[in-house]
């Protein structure tokens, strides 16, 4: 079985946020199916430093699909074309022999790139910053068993809590919305009772951090919950806009 | 007024000055100086000789006898050089240290909080927890962290769990417990007073996180659930699915966020710290880099923590995230921060093996998986028969055999070790022959696949995606990797480590894992130290930091620590030469892992002593930074790190000489049982081994002796 692959890449290269940036076309030959993506962008770039040339720059840290670093937009679908996969995780045997792979950083106006395949997602931090917590000072918790919480409730929120932070769901939103990522954190607190006290505050100051950050709006194509590599599921959107509505009535 | 005149108005006079080092002829030669700040003067001390750090503040001068206290001062300089590591435990027994030193410490008034800045390096369990509580307290915190959001740190990869010594179980535990089977996992080498103390707040941690919003797994009665873990006989782990560390760092940043909200701690993303800065010996503030636009920036501050992790990366391949580095860490070694036990790493048995050269990183598999998995390798040489077509009788369970009363649930060590030697032997799986099989079939067939798969879901799917095989069918592969690193900075009882003001917290520091790490216990200490320990005991050092005076950016010892990082950037970026920093990381990675991996020999450290000195040279000679200086250049800012890594391996080597001892995850081949298990030799080895970095000449060993009053020590025996 041949083991090995060439390909043609096409990548967005910008020296700078102010730069207006351009595809540029590089061929790569003998890449071992067994390479992660990243993994034959390290061979890559190993390549353009020995020629003397600057390295595509790309953000990754773990490699093993939690810490939401990596972002790459592949042939059109952020993280590439396997479902529930971070770019990190998605490995070269997803490509076959000859492929033109195209890749992208995110583009949204909330995401400004930073130098090629970078970009900025401080504004997810923002976002949390305006009310993603439950407001405890340490040392001040009751015994973790004092209330218990039912088992479906506590599996739903942490379905909710496993998004990764990554920007996949902007990236795929033709309004580069960020309502899922906002809508998880919304939920995962709403559905527990330690989240009680601040639920109407929460979602409100959240949607208007949201807002400032100029993401768009959603309008349910459910682009984000198929690209999300963690299967974040767009009922959290929904449960995103129910908790609007309850905070405008209710206070608490 | 001319420069000596003005010395001989505060009472300057050579023969006094040649007086001391008559008297002291060890004293390193220099010169006094006095220097304006402010409107006052004060008197400095320059080493001729030394090449960093030269400049020591003395004191304010001030009237005609301030030269004398200058002299004074210099000689306790250069005397406390000599002293020996003081670990500041609080007497009284064990179980009442903590609460007794607790409400002993001396407290900083809110008002006074207000003024106090702290600067914290790294945003991980450790890093945020501490930023965050710091931050309530009414500090004024700095964060800094190189990833491009505080919640990318690493702790997020952890996956099994976290301990605590809840009893939920109603199956024994206690803390007493929990503190025993940390320091028998450890292997008799960690201090009993700190262990007990993270015994102690474990509880607290379960409770805090729980309040945060953390989705712990629960039962149907909605209880928080636990699971057992490698090296103990209770259940005392709590775990969310397989992303705990993802759900607890989740948990410390978003308290991290709600301060950055409130104002009181300032985070900085992408920032790399280059230096700390010592003034009158004290930590004073950091040189950082932007790694954005590459300039350096300069911090003050009453107090530095240093929270950056560990160095697994030091071996190239790892299951470390590929931006971990020692950086922060030996920068302060070599400002006069001990580093202490450098040697001792984990390495983490259940591993996805190695499939090619181009490999970057490595992936644990949980160790949670040990706990219905079966490991086993053909009982025949060379069997290439696909794993599902090798009948019962010819496997080897080979755990199971060797250690019937923990089984497949041996500590990392030992698990580590014996799969080594399966494969060392011959009857290793795969095409590399580097590993063991881990076999769910028994646990399906039992449990049905539905519980299989609402327990290990996620780490089944990882596998499958990472190596195109259905562990649901086939066995997994696994083997070794390294993981943790129990060495790190010294540090005392405080957290503090030889430099005033400096703390290390989580696991850059060395101080509860002794030789080996139990599983789960990673988490627990991060935030231990984060939330409970350090937010208390850094007030013992900053209450008497009120009436210091405050510093500037500007000051002399600012200008040079920036000076001196710089310079060492632009000697790295100007060698110019042919070799990627990848590639040279990759010879380090495979020196150390050779020689100074699973097992260790005197005559393999010896020649790894020499590779590492002379890849050191090619790497000065070699290296090749494309880009431009003082810009965004990310291999610029990975030579940095390797080239720390580089003389952290060198350290490290040194350390594993040192010790003629097998402990924990230390295995000397010179140093076992007759049945080839590791053999302590507590009469000469029970201390920790503290080094100091010298200007000219190796590395200096202090040693931290080890005192076991509450558990006897005894022979590490799992069989």
């Amino acid at each position: 079985m041949n083991n090995s692959i060439s390909i043609t890449l096409v990548i967005w290269r910008q020296k700078s946020a102010l730069d207006k940036g351009k595809f540029k076309k590089y061929e790569l030959k003998n890449i071992d199916i067994n390479m992660s993506f990243l993994e034959m962008f390290d061979v890559l770039n190993e390549g353009l430093i020995s020629k003397g040339e600057d390295p595509v720059v790309f953000d990754h840290d773990c490699r093993e699909g939690i810490c939401g670093a990596c972002s790459m937009y592949i042939n059109g679908r952020p993280h590439g074309p396997q479902k529930g996969t971070t770019t990190c995780q998605l490995h070269m045997r997803q490509f076959k022999d000859g492929d033109k792979i195209v890749v992208e950083p995110w583009r949204a106006k909330g995401f400004p790139v930073i130098k090629d395949l970078m970009v900025d997602r401080s504004a997810f931090d923002r976002i949390i910053q305006a009310g993603g917590y439950i407001s405890v000072n340490t040392g001040n918790a009751p015994d973790g068993n004092a209330i218990p919480i039912n088992k479906a409730y506590a599996d739903e929120a942490f379905s909710a809590a496993e998004c990764i932070g990554c920007g996949a769901c902007v990236a795929a939103c033709k309004n580069a919305s960020a309502m899922l990522f906002v809508g998880a954190k919304v939920n995962q607190l709403s559905l527990l009772p330690q989240g009680g006290p601040e639920r109407a505050s929460r979602v409100q100051n959240m949607l208007t951090q949201m807002e400032k950050e100029d993401f768009g709006h959603c309008t349910n194509t459910g682009s984000c919950e198929a690209e999300c590599p963690k299967e974040i599921s767009v009922d959290n959107i929904s449960k995103l806009n129910k908790e609007y509505l309850r905070s405008l009535i209710k206070k608490s | 007024m001319k420069t000596l005149d003005l010395k001989k108005k505060y009472g300057y006079s050579v023969s006094s000055f040649l007086d001391l080092f008559e008297k002291n002829p060890s004293f390193p030669k220099g010169s006094f100086q006095i220097k304006k700040r402010g409107e006052s003067y004060y008197w400095y001390y320059t080493l001729s000789k030394a090449k960093s750090n030269r400049v020591k503040y003395l004191c304010k001068a001030k009237g005609k006898e301030s030269f004398q206290s200058a002299l004074e001062i210099l000689s306790k300089k250069f005397n406390n050089q000599n002293a020996s590591v003081n670990n500041n435990i609080p007497p009284g027994p064990l179980a009442d240290k903590w609460s007794n030193y607790r409400s002993s410490i001396p407290l900083v008034s809110p008002a006074n909080k207000k003024k106090m800045n702290i600067v914290v390096i790294g945003t991980g369990l450790a890093g945020a927890s501490a930023s965050a509580s710091l931050g309530e307290l009414g500090y004024n915190v700095k964060a800094f962290c190189f990833q491009d959001s505080a919640r990318r740190a690493h702790s997020i990869a952890a996956q099994g769990g976290i301990n605590a010594a809840k009893n939920y179980q109603n199956d024994g535990d206690s803390v007493y417990r929990l503190f025993y089977d940390t320091i028998k996992g450890g292997d008799y080498r960690s201090r009993e007073a700190n262990v007990y103390r993270l015994a102690e707040v474990s509880a607290n941690i379960i409770d805090q996180c729980v309040a945060q919003g953390v989705p712990f797994a629960r039962e149907y009665g909605g209880l928080l659930d636990n699971r057992s873990f490698g090296g103990v006989q209770v259940s005392r782990t709590f775990y969310a699915r397989g992303q705990t560390g993802q759900q607890l760092l989740l948990g410390a940043y978003s308290a991290l966020s709600r301060q950055v909200k409130k104002g009181s701690v300032q985070l900085f993303t992408r920032h790399e710290m280059q230096d700390v800065v010592l003034v009158d010996g004290e930590a004073r503030g950091v040189i950082v880099k932007d790694l954005v636009n590459g300039q350096y920036q300069r911090f003050a501050a009453d107090a530095v923590v240093l929270a950056t992790g560990g160095y697994g990366n030091v071996y190239y391949l790892s299951t470390n995230a590929m931006g971990s580095n020692v950086t922060a860490s030996w920068r302060a070694f070599k400002k006069g921060a001990y580093f202490a036990n450098p040697s001792f790493c984990q390495i983490h048995p259940t591993c996805i093996p190695v499939s090619g050269d181009h490999q970057s990183k490595l992936t644990l598999m949980s160790e949670s998986l040990r706990n219905d998995g079966r490991i086993w390798v053909p009982k025949k040489k060379g069997d290439t028969r696909t794993p599902i077509d090798i009948p019962e009788e010819e496997r080897n369970y080979y755990l199971e055999r060797r250690y019937p009363a923990f089984g497949n649930l041996v500590p990392r060590d030992v698990a580590s070790r014996a799969a080594k030697e399966v494969c060392d032997d011959g009857y290793g799986v795969g095409n590399s022959g580097l590993a063991v099989y881990l076999d769910f079939k028994d646990a399906i067939q039992k449990l049905g696949k539905e519980t299989v798969t609402a327990k290990y879901g996620n780490l089944f799917a990882m596998y499958e995606k990472i190596t195109g095989e259905d562990p649901y069918k086939t066995p997994m592969r696994i083997y070794p990797a390294i993981h943790y690193t129990m060495g790190g900075t010294w540090v005392d009882y405080n957290l503090m480590t030889t430099i005033p003001g400096l703390y290390a917290i989580g696991e850059c520091n060395f101080s509860d894992h002794g030789a080996n790490r139990l599983g789960a216990s990673a988490l627990m200490q991060g935030l231990a130290d984060g939330y409970f320990i350090l937010p208390y005991t850094i007030g013992n050092y900053l209450s008497k930091q009120i009436s210091t005076e405050k510093i500037s950016t500007q000051m002399e010892e600012f200008n040079e620590a920036e000076a001196q990082s710089t310079s060492k950037m632009q000697s790295i970026f100007d060698v110019q030469g042919n070799q990627t920093v990848e590639s040279i990381h990759k010879k380090l990675g495979k020196i150390i892992w050779d020689y100074c991996g699973m097992s260790r020999s005197e005559a393999g450290l010896i020649s790894a002593l020499g590779y590492v000195d002379e890849l050191k040279k090619e790497f000065w000679k070699t290296v090749k930074i494309p880009g431009e200086f003082q810009s965004f250049n990310t291999e610029l800012d990975k030579a940095g790190r390797l080239i720390d890594f580089i003389e952290l391996g060198d350290l490290m080597i040194r350390d594993a000489l040192n010790r003629r001892e097998s402990c924990g995850g230390h295995f000397r081949i010179e140093s076992q049982t007759e049945t080839g298990e590791a053999k302590r030799i507590d009469s000469e080895y029970s201390y920790v081994s503290a080094w100091e970095h010298q200007q000219e000449s190796e590395p200096r060993l202090h040693k931290e002796k080890l005192e076991f009053e509450n558990v006897k020590m005894a022979k590490r025996s799992y069989k």
